[in-house]
């Protein structure tokens, strides 16, 4: 071993020609210590909400699984539904808009997205469920005579203002997604004779969407959490739901967690299906053949850290 | 100028540019471009970057649109009509219909990448020209056997090399059963081993009788497959006629300074 390790007269240690060398791979201590310290830490705080005193747990078991909450929780599910398709549609039209030739539609197409993104969600929240202080009637072409207070529900009024928000968002990020597909695509369908709408509908959009639709996963996640300030215009969505329970029984913590919890799991379902979407749009774009499924990749990734860290464990 | 014919035996032309001009704002790009070609004939045009050759293949198809004079392909004009002595734009309904009398191929083939090489060429026949989907299935897998693609109907483009791509390009024009094919360089984008593949292809198309007009580099090309070359400068067609004589003793300096310079 000495003799081995004793540097030459350059300055390193001779290597034999012969000999074949084990490569050791470098030792990580730190990090085993910095895992186990997030652990210990992560552990006692476990213990600590798990034992804590004001916190009865029973009591979040069972307000979890009753009915209330549940329609809570569809009602949530619904409501950011129908505002992420009210705002998709709007973000196609004004993103299209935006990227029109014509000097008319994308100004209103910028102003559209200059008011609703400049303005805080709570704000056009209240104004749309407010709306009857400055238009009590809703006069359509003489066709139709509405009385605004009646038809704006706390629905509708949520529905509208998340929608219409988010619309704004999701004209820009069309708008990006449509201007990452080369031009060459547009001028090679219409050298086949298409409209500009086939176009459109056919080349363009399924290539953006590639691009969108991590982005459109988000926003949806976000707009997921983003209905819980319906509660603010009484509408019972989960958040609404479990506040007007713990406003009787004063069992907060608890409450809120069951609602925690709901968001949780529709946020993990949520993240699924769009690993299965994203694989779908992303056809034609993966080298080679078969594409992986959900539990190939998360084994495949596990596998090729476990080999990264190599050694260690 | 002479245009190279042999006027009597007796071919109608395909497409016909008279005069044609174009800017964009202020360049000239188009000054004036008199062109004739006729049926089963190959024409390649040569000239420097920005000399307007891509412009020209754009405006046949009308994907541009032009400023003066007049073209015609397959006696029809295209993308106006004359009205009371001034050519009117067309709607684009029947724009979208002229479109299909000229193939064009692309420098970077475009190939739709979300749809699989048999999809590509079959989209425009189906959705566009509303054939009977049975009926262009079989016209397409018979022009991507002839280019030598058979095997890769199912594949998707990423999945295939430039040489392929260019290949089912030349596919997909092919099955719009188009009275001129425009190649606009359609090799200067690949590697150099599988721009071979590419010419051989469209080396076939000329001897069956298609006819092409093909922008391009490929000296050697020309002299092979073209009937006639034509030299391009600033906008304008400055010496056109058969492609040997043309090649071999150019009559304008321009021509055979641009010819030294590429045949290095
Ligand atoms: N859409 C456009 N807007 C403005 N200028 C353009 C446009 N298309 C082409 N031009 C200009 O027109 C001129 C001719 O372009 P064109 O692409 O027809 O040349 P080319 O002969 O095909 O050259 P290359 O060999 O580089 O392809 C160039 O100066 C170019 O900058
Ligand atoms: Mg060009």
């Amino acid at each position: 071993m000495t003799t081995e390790m004793a540097p030459t007269s350059s300055g390193s240690p001779a290597l034999s020609e012969t000999a074949t060398y084990e490569i050791v791979r470098r030792k990580h201590p730190w990090r085993v210590v910095a895992a186990v310290l997030v652990l210990v830490v992560l552990g006692l705080l476990a213990f600590g909400v798990a034992n804590a005193k004001g916190l009865h747990w029973s009591v979040t078991g069972h307000y979890l699984l009753t009915r209330v909450v549940f329609y809570g929780f569809l009602r949530t599910l619904e409501l950011t539904a129908a505002a992420m398709a009210l705002g998709l549609c709007l973000g196609v039209i004004f993103g299209i808009m935006r990227l029109s030739h014509n000097p008319v539609l994308s100004s209103v197409a910028w102003l559209y997205v200059w008011a609703f993104r400049g303005t805080p969600l709570i704000v056009q929240l209240f104004m749309w469920f407010n709306l009857a202080l400055i238009f009590p009637h809703v006069d359509l072409f003489g066709l139709v005579h509405l009385t605004t207070v009646k038809v704006m529900s706390p629905f509708l009024a949520a529905l509208l203002a998340f929608g219409i928000n988010e619309g704004a968002y999701m004209s820009e990020i069309i708008r990006g997604g449509l201007m990452s597909v080369p031009p060459g695509q547009t001028e090679a369908s219409l050298s086949l004779g298409a409209s500009r709408g086939w176009t459109m509908r056919r080349v363009v959009l399924p290539q953006a969407l590639r691009v969108i639709l991590p982005t459109i996963g988000n926003e949806t996640l976000g707009m997921l959490k983003l209905t819980s300030l319906a509660a603010f215009i009484s509408f019972n969505e989960l958040f609404g739901t479990v506040e007007t329970i713990y406003y009787s029984n004063s069992q907060v913590m608890e409450l809120l967690i069951v609602a925690a919890v709901w968001y949780l799991f529709a946020s993990s379902v949520l993240s699924i299906g769009q690993y299965y979407l994203e694989r779908r749009v992303g056809r034609g774009f993966v080298r080679g053949g078969r594409k992986q499924t959900l539990l190939e990749t998360v084994l495949v990734n596990a596998w090729a850290k476990r080999r990264r860290l190599g050694a260690n464990w | 100028m002479t245009t190279g014919y042999d006027l009597t035996d007796g071919r109608t032309d395909v497409v016909e540019l008279h005069g044609v001009s174009k800017s964009f704002g202020s360049t000239h790009v188009l000054r004036g471009v008199d062109l004739h070609v006729r049926e089963s004939e190959v024409l390649c045009v040569l000239g420097p970057s920005g000399a307007g050759k891509s412009t020209m293949l754009r405006c046949i198809n009308h994907l541009e649109g032009i400023d003066g004079g007049w073209i015609k392909v397959a006696g029809q004009i295209i993308g106006y009509e004359l009205r009371g002595g001034k050519l009117h734009e067309l709607p684009e309904r029947l724009i979208r219909h002229q479109r299909g009398l000229s193939g064009m191929v692309f420098q970077h083939f475009n190939l739709f990448p979300h749809f699989t090489v048999l999809e590509n060429v079959m989209v425009g026949p189906v959705e566009l020209q509303k054939e009977p989907k049975a009926q262009v299935e079989a016209r397409a897998r018979g022009f991507l056997d002839r280019v030598g693609l058979g095997d890769k109907v199912s594949a998707y483009p990423a999945q295939l090399s430039g040489g392929q791509q260019q290949r089912v390009a030349i596919a997909r024009a092919l099955a719009m059963n188009p009275k001129v094919l425009l190649f606009d360089e359609p090799t200067s984008a690949l590697d150099p081993e599988v721009v071979g593949e590419v010419l051989a292809v469209m080396l076939e198309l000329a001897q069956e009788g298609r006819t092409m007009i093909v922008v391009t580099h490929e000296v050697g090309f020309a002299r092979e497959a073209a009937d006639r070359v034509a030299f391009m400068f600033d906008g304008r067609i400055a010496e056109i006629g058969p492609a040997k004589s043309v090649l071999e003793s150019p009559r304008e300096a321009r021509t055979a300074e641009f010819l030294a310079h590429v045949l290095v």
